[in-house]
């Protein structure tokens, strides 16, 4: 009996070793499977498009190469060097903008697809849910884009961030109008707030009532609405009723073409919109309002007349659009950054064990000249946030996003206040 | 606050509320006639405000001249739903019922999505564009149309249903099948034209509502909501229960909004939608 369990023992050790053994033979030599998981259907599905382009770009700079660009980590196209020239492969997955079936995704990717590590989810409330999946699991998870401040925050030893946060973001917008005022003696005056009321636009909304004192700003007004609206009359005219000078706004895609449409049919103009990206980078968002979208500031994370300071971003815009006919967005652009990080860690570990590429990961160093970013590179804390990010705010003016913060690398003037509705040709 | 501005909000949620008004009739119409709850309806919405556009982009077609086009197209779409997939779910469980028009909801967005792209679409330079000064309030001239529009949709609807054979019919079999069907009414016909008629209704209200609100699949997602309040609200199946409930719901939703906060505007339409199902469950003009 014991000598037939000890023989089993053995026969299936054996069996393992050898099933092991195949099994690192395969991934060395064929691919290495990322999990990335976003919105490509649902209300976000316009954005998951565009990211899924980003992602299959930069898999196929890392395994097919993309000559001429030889600033670019892996544009030689040899897959992972130290993993053996190892291809990368991506597991799509469709969260839906949806936080459970983010965490079920997640789950299948880890548990069936046996990913190496995960890139997602842009939705910051799918990232939370997707990230605590991969922390339980042990398997490392990189965001590129959400930046709710509180996902860096919750101690997780797995999650990765290389994008600004939240709180970074509205502390630029504050440090613009303080520098605006410094610069051009432009004071902003009466200020109101208007957030989209999920997690993002609550988060920001307690941001700015308590930067608002601290930057010595009027902040009159806070109004908060919910995404999926059919109509903001009720919000607007309370912006209104109060005769701001400044509008901060936070909003997604839809609600943001609805608010613009809104202030218009209602005759509201402020002196200037600052709005804080999503919505209102969205490539929709201009090409939908066209003229009525000028004037607006908004906070982006990347623009193309950033290529001036940095050349690598108009070799790998170039890319991209000949591919795809759209330039890259502040979201893609991460999205395909974020990428890059995850390729780099896994290279670096030489190897797809997850507290390798971990390990890896946290000791990432890429410094900016090697980013389509206006980083100043990948640097991540203790907390998994890059600390080298930075954000910077563009104004729409012609029709296309112009850089104009920080003002060292402003491409224009910025144009202030924005003229009434009614005096716009 | 100035009246004006207590103005010029009643009036933007009295037009809204149109838009729901006509959203709404379609869902009551086909609840009404066949106790079928049609979770697919917003999805008409987003077919009709999708054909506004393609005859806009493509040909150079107003909305407001391609409106009865569109309108007859998911006319036929609605007939042609009813007749593949609908009537085979006619008799089944309610769940089943359920299942069903809630897999129509999904597979429509998805279509759509795969066909035009999930972007976010608009109707530039309409022949209504732009806004008017009414009495000291500014009224946006595609919402005017669009509100105009339902009301007269509406009426014909009501006109329909109330001085025309077939709606007479139409109405017999909503108020008891069986007893319409022992009068030699047809009731698969009947169904199919509730079908007809409601998808119809919806497409309408897209075409109305593509002059000013952006376009994409999910479109429907932002309206189905209030759509089912609405019924509720007015009763399910009557038609002049849901076009006053429509407004109604348009207006206390921005009323409450300026009034209360924008952040309880939900709040107050879901609330009053309670007190409703709490007190007189049959709706406002829904038949006990």
């Amino acid at each position: 009996m014991r000598r037939t369990f000890t023989k089993a023992l053995l026969a299936s050790s054996i069996a393992i070793g050898l099933g092991l053994g195949v099994a690192g033979f395969a991934h060395a030599q064929a691919e290495v499977k990322i999990g990335v998981i976003y919105p490509l259907t649902g209300p976000g599905a316009a954005v998951g498009a565009e990211l899924r382009s980003a992602l299959e770009l930069a898999v196929d700079i890392i395994n097919n190469g993309a000559p001429g660009i030889a600033e670019l980590p892996f544009s030689a196209g040899k897959g992972l060097p130290n993993l053996k020239g190892a291809k990368i492969k991506l597991v799509f997955a469709d969260h839906q903008a949806n936080p459970q079936t983010g965490a079920t995704e997640a789950e299948r990717l880890i548990t069936q697809e046996k990913v190496v590590a995960i890139v997602g989810a842009y939705n910051s409330a799918v990232t939370a849910t997707a990230s605590q999946v991969a922390e339980r699991a042990g398997i490392p998870f990189l965001n590129p884009e959400s930046s709710s401040a509180s996902l860096t925050a919750r101690g997780f030893k797995w999650f990765f961030r290389t994008t600004p946060h939240d709180d970074l973001f509205v502390h630029n917008a504050f440090e613009f109008l303080k520098e605006l005022e410094a610069k051009r003696g432009i004071k902003p005056g009466v200020v109101v707030t208007l957030n989209e009321n999920g997690l993002w636009g609550t988060e920001t909304t307690k941001l700015q009532a308590k930067l608002a004192p601290e930057y010595k700003l009027n902040l009159v007004k806070q109004v908060v609405y919910p995404a999926k609206t059919t109509q903001l009359t009720s919000e607007v005219q309370t912006l209104k009723a109060a005769a701001p000078n400044l509008v901060l706004q936070s909003s997604y895609t839809a609600d943001a073409i609805l608010s613009m449409k809104t202030y218009k049919e209602l005759g509201f103009s402020p002196d200037m919109i600052l709005a804080n990206n999503a919505g209102f980078t969205d490539t929709d968002f201009i090409k939908t309002l066209g003229k009525d979208a000028e004037y607006v500031i908004t906070r982006e994370v990347w623009a193309l007349d950033l290529a001036s300071s940095n050349p690598l971003i108009k070799q790998v815009n170039d890319l991209f659009n000949s591919r795809y006919k759209i330039n890259f967005t502040g979201n893609s652009s991460r999205t395909f950054t974020g990428l890059m990080v995850i390729a780099d860690a896994i290279n670096r570990a030489g190897s797809t064990e997850p507290e390798a590429v971990r390990k890896a990961l946290a000791a990432t160093d890429l410094p900016g000249s090697k980013l389509i970013m206006p980083w100043k590179g990948v640097k991540f804390d203790a907390t998994g946030q890059n600390t080298l990010g930075q954000g910077i705010l563009v104004q729409i003016v012609d029709g296309k996003y112009n850089t104009v913060w920080p003002f060292a690398m402003a491409a224009r003037e910025v144009v202030w206040p924005m003229p009434k509705w009614d005096q716009r040709k | 606050m100035t009246a004006e501005i207590l103005l010029q909000t009643l009036a933007s949620g009295v037009l809204i509320g149109l838009i729901y008004a006509l959203v709404a009739i379609g869902l009551t119409m086909i609840f009404g006639v066949m106790d079928i709850v049609n979770f697919a309806h917003g999805e008409f919405l987003m077919l009709g405000m999708y054909s506004a556009f393609w005859l806009f982009a493509l040909y150079a077609l107003d909305p407001l001249l391609t409106l009865p086009l569109t309108v007859l197209m998911l006319f036929a779409f609605g007939m042609l739903l009813y007749k593949l997939v609908i009537k085979r779910i006619v008799a089944a469980p309610m769940l089943s019922q359920i299942f069903t028009t809630f897999g129509l909801m999904i597979l429509l967005r998805g279509v759509a999505q795969f066909l035009w792209k999930p972007d976010f679409r608009s109707i530039e330079n309409s022949w209504v564009a732009g806004s008017v000064k009414l009495a000291g309030i500014q009224l946006g001239k595609p919402q005017l149309v669009a509100g105009v529009g339902a009301v007269v949709i509406t009426a014909v609807i009501h006109a329909f249903l109330t001085r025309t054979r077939l709606g007479a019919a139409l109405e017999a079999t909503a108020a008891d099948k069986e007893a319409a069907q022992l009068m030699g009414i047809d009731s698969h016909r009947m169904f199919s034209l509730a079908w007809g008629i409601g998808a119809a209704c919806a497409g309408a209200a897209g075409v109305l509502l593509a002059t000013f609100f952006p376009i994409f699949p999910e479109v429907g997602a932002n309206f189905i909501l209030i759509a089912f309040v609405v019924v509720n609200l007015g009763g399910f199946g009557s038609v002049t229960g849901a076009f006053w409930a429509g407004i109604l719901v348009g207006v206390i939703e921005v009323m409450g909004g300026l009034l209360l906060g924008p952040q309880y505007k939900t709040a107050v339409v879901l609330v009053l939608f309670l007190a409703v199902l709490m007190f007189r469950p049959q709706g406002l003009m829904g038949k006990a």
